[in-house]
This record gives C-alpha cells, sequence and structure tokens, in this order.
C-alpha cells in the first residue's frame, strides 16, 4: 500500500471469543484509549472492548471537541494536564494525525464575581505548572477580535483567563487512531454486542452475558459513560450518578473567523471553529434526567441568543444540526475512575460534559488500575469511595464550565 | 421541551419549572447514628433509572408549588402528576 492510500479496514471485525483476561464494556473513546494503553503500558493484549453499537458511536461522536486542563483543584489539574501532555504527542505516539490544534481556550468573564474566581484558577493554574493567563478586555480585542467588547451588552466581558496550549483535535479520527493501535495489538473490538450481565461468583466478577453470548473474564471494566448505571444496576452496584442530555450544534462551512475556542460560564455558550469550518457550539445540559439524547429547543435558544450578543458576526450564520449525547454526572462533577466493592470489577465514568479532553489520561489510567489492580496516582483521588469518605472534587463551576 | 402537567395549573412549558431530581427519597434517619455509608448514600445518590422515573418538579414561575411526576427518560412521556404527600 502506499502512503497515500487509505486502508479498506483500520481495524478486524472479528466475533468475541470466550474468554479474555480484561473485558472493557463501551467502545467509545475511553474503552478505545484504555484498551490502546493496556497493551502498550502493561502489555495486556488479551482484551476485548464490547460495544453495544458502532465503535465511538455515543459521546465520542458527539461532543464540541474541547481540549484544555485549566482545572482548579490539584486533583484534577494533575489528570487533566496529563491528558494535556499526551495529546501533544498523540498523532505521533499513535502514528495518525488527529488534527491537534493547540489554538487557545478563552474562558470569558462577565461580572465581579467571575473576574475573581477565574483570576484565582489562573494563579491554582500557574502553581500547578499550568499555563494559564489573565486577559484584559484590551488584549481580548489582540488575542480574539471578533469578541463583542461593548459595555452596552447585557452582560458585558470583564476579562477572560487563557490557555495557550488549550485547542480541540478532530474526535473521529481520535477514536480510529486509538482503535487502529488497538486492533494492531490483537485486541478484539467487538461492535453490535450489548452486555446484558454480569457473571459474579462469590463476590468476584466472572465474567459478562452479552447479546452475544456469555463472555468469560478475567477482569470487567466499566466504561460508559451515561449508561453507566444501567450496567452497574445489572451487578447490583449503586453508582452516584445522574444521566442528563448535553445538546451540540453545527453551523454550515464559514470562511474562518474565530481563531480559537471560547467559553463563556456566565451566559453559557462555548463555541470553535472546526477545520472543516462550521462553528461548533455547545451549552448547558438539560437539567432533568434523559437517556434519549435529545435535548429542548430552548437551551439551543438561549445558547444562540448568548453567541450571537458575544459575536455579532455570527448573527447570519445557519444552524445545520443539532444533537445531543448524554452525559454522566457525579455529585461533584469529578470523574469515578477505579475500584469497585466487587473484586476484579473497575469503573469509569462521571466525566460529565467533559470527557472527551480526558481521553488520553482516562484510558491510561484506568489501564493502570486494571492492570495493577490498584489506582495510579492520579485517578486515585477519584475514587468511588470519597462519596463516602467525605472527600469530595468539587470542580461545580470551578472547572471553567457549570455543569 | 417538556410540556409538563402541573395538578394545580394544568399543561405548560418545561420554561415555567424547576427541576428536582427524583422524588420520594426517604431521609435515613438520625444522622448522628447511621453509618457512612448509609449517610453517604442518601446525600448523594438517586435514582437513575431507564424508563420510568418518579420526579419532583417545583411550577416556580406560576403556583410556586412543588409537586410529583411520573416520566420516562427514554421517551419523555408523562404518565402521572400528584401532589406531594400522594402516593405515586
Amino acid at each position: 500500500m502506499s502512503g497515500s492510500e487509505h486502508p479498506d479496514h483500520l481495524w478486524r471485525n472479528p466475533d468475541p471469543k470466550r474468554s479474555y483476561d480484561v473485558v472493557i464494556v463501551g467502545g467509545g473513546g475511553h474503552g478505545l484509549s484504555t484498551a490502546y494503553y493496556l497493551a502498550r503500558n502493561h502489555g495486556v493484549t488479551n482484551v476485548a472492548v464490547l460495544e453495544r453499537g458502532w465503535l465511538a458511536g455515543g459521546n465520542m461522536a458527539r461532543n464540541t471537541t474541547v481540549i484544555r486542563s485549566n482545572y482548579l483543584w490539584d486533583e484534577s489539574a494533575a489528570i487533566y494536564e496529563h491528558s494535556m501532555k499526551l495529546w501533544e504527542g498523540l498523532a505521533d505516539d499513535l502514528d495518525y494525525d488527529i488534527l491537534f490544534s493547540q489554538r487557545g481556550v478563552l474562558n470569558l468573564t462577565h461580572s465581579q464575581h467571575d473576574t475573581r474566581e477565574t483570576r484565582r484558577r489562573v494563579y491554582a493554574n500557574r502553581l500547578n505548572g499550568i499555563d494559564a493567563e489573565w486577559l484584559t478586555p484590551e488584549d481580548i480585542k489582540e488575542f480574539c477580535p471578533i469578541v463583542n467588547l461593548s459595555p452596552d451588552i447585557r452582560y458585558p466581558v470583564t476579562g477572560a483567563s487563557l490557555q495557550r496550549r488549550g485547542g480541540i483535535a478532530k474526535h473521529d479520527y481520535v477514536a480510529w487512531a486509538f482503535a487502529r493501535q488497538a486492533d494492531a495489538f490483537g485486541i478484539d473490538l467487538v461492535q453490535n454486542c450489548e452486555v446484558t450481565g454480569f457473571d459474579v461468583d462469590g463476590g468476584r466478577v466472572t465474567g459478562v452475558q452479552t447479546s452475544r453470548g456469555q463472555i468469560a473474564a478475567g477482569k470487567v471494566a466499566l466504561c460508559a459513560a451515561g449508561h453507566s448505571t444501567v450496567l452497574a444496576a445489572m451487578v447490583g452496584l449503586e453508582l452516584p450518578i445522574q444521566s442528563h442530555p448535553l445538546q451540540a450544534l453545527v453551523s454550515e462551512l464559514l470562511e474562518p473567523a474565530l481563531n480559537c475556542v471560547v467559553l463563556s460560564n456566565a451566559i453559557h455558550v462555548y463555541v470553535s471553529q472546526a477545520h472543516k469550518g462550521e462553528l461548533v457550539m455547545g451549552a448547558g445540559m438539560d437539567p432533568f434526567n434523559s437517556y434519549a439524547q435529545r435535548g429542548s429547543p430552548h437551551i439551543i435558544e438561549q445558547q444562540l441568543a448568548a453567541a450571537v450578543e458575544l459575536f455579532p458576526i455570527f448573527s447570519r450564520a445557519h444552524v445545520v444540526r443539532t444533537w445531543g449525547g448524554i452525559v454522566d454526572v457525579s455529585p461533584d462533577a469529578s470523574p469515578i475512575v477505579g475500584l469497585t466493592p466487587i473484586e476484579n470489577l473497575f469503573v469509569n465514568c462521571g466525566w460529565g460534559t467533559g470527557g472527551f479532553k480526558a481521553t488520553p489520561a482516562s484510558g491510561w489510567v484506568y489501564a493502570h488500575t486494571i492492570a495493577r489492580g490498584q489506582p495510579h496516582p492520579f485517578n486515585a483521588p477519584f475514587s468511588l469511595d470519597r462519596f463516602t469518605r467525605g472527600a469530595l472534587i468539587d470542580e461545580h463551576g470551578a472547572a471553567a464550565v457549570a455543569h | 421541551m417538556l410540556l409538563i402537567p402541573c395538578p394545580w395549573c394544568g399543561q405548560r412549558d418545561e420554561i415555567e419549572f424547576r427541576y428536582g431530581g427524583a422524588a420520594h427519597v426517604e431521609y435515613p434517619g438520625d444522622p448522628e447514628t447511621v453509618d457512612d455509608a448509609t449517610w453517604a448514600r442518601y446525600l448523594f445518590v438517586r435514582p437513575n433509572p431507564k424508563g420510568p422515573l418518579a420526579e419532583r418538579w417545583c411550577h416556580s414561575q406560576g403556583c410556586r408549588r412543588w409537586f410529583n411526576i411520573v416520566r420516562d427518560t427514554v421517551t419523555h412521556q408523562i404518565t402521572r402528576s400528584y401532589r406531594m404527600g400522594e402516593a405515586p
């Protein structure tokens, strides 16, 4: 095959074997990166990734691809910055162009409180070795000229934090790149294979029941985002997770107009311009629990009102497509990655609205946890039992976006 | 947008309401005597079914009263609406 040709298949499409050392439930971004790092970092290759639908067809196909590591708390900063460093070498590591573009992430502020909290976060980020700058409105004018800095708008912009290393990547390519390399290690990526139950013997999980038969497993690793509680309930495990719709939308293809990622927590819109040219926007999630993968139009209306006020030049852009994913929100808006009370059963969920940026690090630390039977230092604080111990990592609002 | 039947005001648009999460969450007893796991479960674990869910809403821009509905989390169909204190 010459370098210019695309291969017919990036991975095999195998039938499941009867038994694996590790079965990962969920073939999204995190499941695929977990599989890859199990093989690459730990030499564990007798692994299956079981996916109910098609690979990376859930939230991995529905997110807005924002990548940043400017989280407030030390525990979050550590894991998201690890992810950022992995992103920075990921195309080389996976030998696949993922269109990672470090174009900068602006978090706008609109009030005195917003300003104080954001400057606090900038300082906290710097103390954790994460690049962060405070921008005055004059600085914003220079960095992103199309932001409306008029004092006469409903919520005038008072400043912004900037993480220059933040940006976006092409989500499909990221999933395909992980899937291709996991497959190359001999890992079975099994699609159209829904887990319907678990085999448990004496407090230890020994396998899974699926729509394609029973599969024995030395270890079972849940990685199913919005459906985590549905799976956990099958094995009698309660997770402090609520599933909500989160919507996004794109405009038609436009000439380059927006050079960075802009997030506004207070009036709640985030927007970037994809490589192809469409404006990609997201906003708040719907308040109610849902698995319907659709949200309410009034959320979109609010988000577009915010976008047009902040970016008057967007006012004539057309919405081409809207969609929703189901996000798994934990009580402290931080992920849950680690052991469970059931032996050999592991859990990775609760990434909520921010899972895409964590794709490499989530897989990295989850693979470590599965292979070693104990958490990596980066995910040790994100244990399931933190809710009993009271050691919450409260990123609600602190993480630079509302959840 | 959901069309939510308030037991006092009738069908109204979702934007008039505030969501209150799962209904019928029982207080676990004296917090000084229950163990940490029980207390944590009360604070943090809520039903999250894929299907019918009994949940609380407040008609915050209407009669400002709390009530319960049973809504399917897949179809969003609302099958019951009832006042606080009534059985689900």
